[in-house]
């Protein structure tokens, strides 16, 4: 039998030497673990206009072609430029913008909200690439736009889910499903319409796209997330395009 | 040198195998056998947390007070499980994405926690690492033949390479969608128990 202060010192010590070496881990890890985040955000941009990339070549695949990085907020005036990896205006870094926890100021209707725009250039011709977020069926869905620089058309999209239904809800990651969005636009003069997600969509129309039979909730989802984020990017847009 | 008992190894993988005989862990193996790649990484994972926990709970089994053997046990799991989940973090970030929460979940493991009181609290090391190897790769081989299976019929891939020919789907052939979803998981376990105690009757319940 064991006293009560041998087990008190025990405890002690058990919970006190794995505090530790999980710290260690932690601590040793951290680097390769923010680097693997960074790349997975640097593949989905790439992805959005179209390049692929492997984990190897992304950061300088990224680095090439995305050299000018902006945050604005919901004025539509840029609060933040990354220009090749320097801060060039304002403090906030586009880069690192929690999207998440921004839209949720956008909600609110928090004006110190704000929200990336990367640039992505080749041949003398931009592409800008916004993030997007929402909600599917059984958890958070994503993606990032990219328009071509008349800032209507949509050139490439990528999306990501954390958990819809594998064949159904989860397609919208997938090329047959992102391909349909290629060409359509979110204006119609000047009136924003976003793209919508639907069932039986007219396929001519340049603001509808082909949902996702037995994953309704998660196209809807995808509706109301195109709906919702990209109506934040029509001052900048508007700005832009002046 | 302490000779190696090979029934710890071997009656895990067979008539004492933690999943198709003592149901212990089924949870985890319905939701990372979709695929084989993330069964694998699970199937390495939950090994290498049992028999390590197994080696530090029988290293200090003369030590620990048994009143509060359950929560050090606890501390023991949660410690590797951490471990391994902050290692997967680092160097396989796609994997460790696809089994999110269910690496953080092998704490709860009953087949961890099962080993530590039934083996590892009263064994010795070495005997304890053995039992520890055998009752993973009994873990192991159940989650690997249901990947391999609900990959193959509900992908068209092998550890994501596509294997079945083209000209089959335009034969009409259809990946089944029903593979990939979890209840086909647990019909294939209960196939695979459905066979097991075919062949081997002192398993069947009277």
């Amino acid at each position: 039998m064991f006293s009560n202060r041998y087990i008190y010192i025990y405890a002690t010590v058990l919970v006190v030497f794995s505090a530790l070496i999980l710290t260690l881990a932690a601590v040793g890890l951290k680097p390769y673990q923010d680097k693997n985040i960074r790349v997975e955000k640097m593949q989905q941009l790439l992805g959005a206009v179209g390049l692929e990339s492997d984990a190897n070549n992304a950061e300088e695949l990224f680095n090439t072609y995305f050299k000018e990085q902006h945050a604005v907020n919901s004025k539509g005036e840029i609060v933040g430029t990354l220009i090749d990896g320097k801060q060039t205006i304002g403090t906030i870094n586009p880069f690192t913008i929690d999207t998440k926890k921004q839209m949720a100021l956008v909600k609110a209707n928090d004006p110190s909200a704000s929200l990336p725009v990367f640039v992505y250039e080749k041949d003398g011709k931009k592409t800008y690439v916004v993030p997007v977020i929402g909600n599917g069926l059984w958890g958070g869905i994503w993606g990032n736009i990219a328009f071509a620089d008349d800032l209507n058309t949509i050139v490439g999209v990528n999306f990501d889910h954390k958990g819809e239904t594998p064949g159904l809800g989860a397609e919208i990651a997938t090329p047959f499903f992102e391909d349909q969005f290629k060409g359509k636009t979110i204006f119609d003069g000047a009136d924003f319409k976003s793209v919508e997600v639907k069932k039986a969509a007219d396929k001519s129309s340049p603001h509808q796209v082909d949902a996702i039979s037995g994953g309704t909730i998660t196209s809807n989802g995808v509706s109301d997330m195109l709906n919702n984020s990209l109506k934040f990017y029509i001052p900048y847009f508007n700005s832009l395009k002046k | 040198m302490a000779e190696i008992n090979f029934k710890l190894i071997k009656n895990p993988l067979s008539k004492e195998n933690p999943i198709t005989v003592q149901v212990l862990g089924i949870c985890s193996a319905l939701a990372v056998t979709a695929k084989l790649e993330p069964a694998v990484v699970m199937s390495i994972s939950v090994t290498v947390v049992i028999i390590m926990a197994n080696l530090i709970i029988s290293l200090l089994r003369k030590t620990i007070p048994s009143r509060i053997r359950i929560i050090v046990q606890l501390v023991i799991v949660s410690l590797l499980v951490i471990l391994v989940d902050q290692v997967l973090k680092a160097f396989v970030y796609d994997v460790s994405k696809q089994l999110s929460v269910f690496v953080g979940l092998i704490i709860t493991n009953c087949i961890v926690m099962g080993r530590l009181e039934a083996f590892a609290m009263s064994n010795k090391p070495f005997d304890s690492m053995l039992d520890g190897l055998g009752n993973g790769l009994g873990y192991a081989i159940i989650l690997i033949v249901v990947g391999f299976v609900r990959e193959l019929f509900g992908s068209g891939t092998l550890w994501d390479y596509p294997v079945i020919p083209q000209a089959f789907y335009d034969m009409g052939y259809q990946n089944n969608s029903l593979m990939i979803m979890p209840p086909m998981a647990l019909i294939l376990v209960g196939l695979i128990i459905w066979i097991q105690r075919s062949r081997n009757k002192e398993l069947c319940e009277k």
